[in-house]
């Protein structure tokens, strides 16, 4: 299973990267996005599974999906990448790719074999806790953040009176 | 922990993912396929958090929270992008990392 589901992530993220239509890049990507919940859930996590199907699959592949038939034709295709880009794109690849598993590869972890069942009870005592192993300060803070961004979208996706005076 | 898979294959296919997007965040010139890219590179790290969380400490939950929040980051970023691209789309009618270059138009 879990080579079946790495093997769906690692081909439909390259071909995200190389189709020519923007929307076929974005289904590419929804489906890159489901096979890495699932990789949550052969990692026994239920609720961050969920979570990522919802807010990632759900949310923000909608909202891309929007903005592309918003902004570009649907039969519009890309033009082929500069010479000079395709080259530091392999460079980088050439380099990074050994260096990272090289270090990886040379590491040995500490593993550790004591697992508890993580379930929801104990996920909502530790995020709104606020003595040890609580996070109810990046809690807060993350909705903060989720609500200037909203703000921040409308305002600036919004018509200047001038604009609308002219459409 | 999954039998038979050690914490060396999740960081094989997380780090193959993060390069891909970076990658896709050299060779792309449509904004939006850039922002696609930057989320390849924020659900890599969401995996790796997850994976080292799983393996390495199973009795806490500290990975889990921290890709809770980057899913979270990643709405926030994606939304407010998505209303400068359509703002930029609205101004210069194209999104080609070529005609933004000015800051001003």
């Amino acid at each position: 299973m879990f080579y079946l589901l790495s093997t769906v992530i690692l081909v439909f993220s390259v071909m995200t990267i190389t189709t020519p239509k923007v929307l076929r890049s974005a289904v590419y990507l929804l489906f890159v996005l489901i096979a890495t919940a699932g990789l949550y859930f052969l990692l026994n996590y239920e609720f961050l599974a969920a979570v990522q199907i919802t807010l990632y699959a759900g949310g923000i592949v909608v909202l891309i999906i929007f903005s592309i038939l918003l902004t570009s034709h649907i039969s519009h295709k890309l033009a082929r990448p500069a010479p000079w880009k395709l080259w530091s794109a392999a460079i980088s690849l050439i380099v990074g790719i050994p260096l990272v598993l090289w270090i990886i590869l040379n590491h040995t972890f500490q593993q550790s074999a004591n697992e508890v069942p993580v379930d929801m009870k104990l996920i909502g005592t530790q995020l709104l806790g606020t003595g040890k192993n609580g996070y109810v300060l990046p809690f807060e803070l993350i909705s903060i953040l989720l609500l200037a961004s909203m703000i921040v979208a409308i305002v600036i996706a919004k018509k200047d009176k001038e604009d609308k005076q002219h459409n | 922990m999954i039998q038979g898979i050690s914490i060396y294959h999740f960081l094989i296919v997380s780090s193959l993912m993060f390069f891909i997007g970076i990658a896709g965040f050299i060779i792309r010139q449509n904004l939006i396929t850039i922002l696609l890219s930057i989320e390849l590179i924020l659900n890599s790290v969401a995996i790796n958090f997850l994976v080292f969380n799983r393996y390495l400490y199973p009795d806490q939950l500290q990975g889990h929270f921290f890709s809770l929040f980057i899913i979270g980051v990643a709405a926030a970023e994606a939304s407010v992008a998505i209303a400068l691209i359509i703002n930029i789309y609205r101004r210069i009618h194209g999104i080609n990392t070529d005609d933004v270059n000015e800051m001003k138009h």
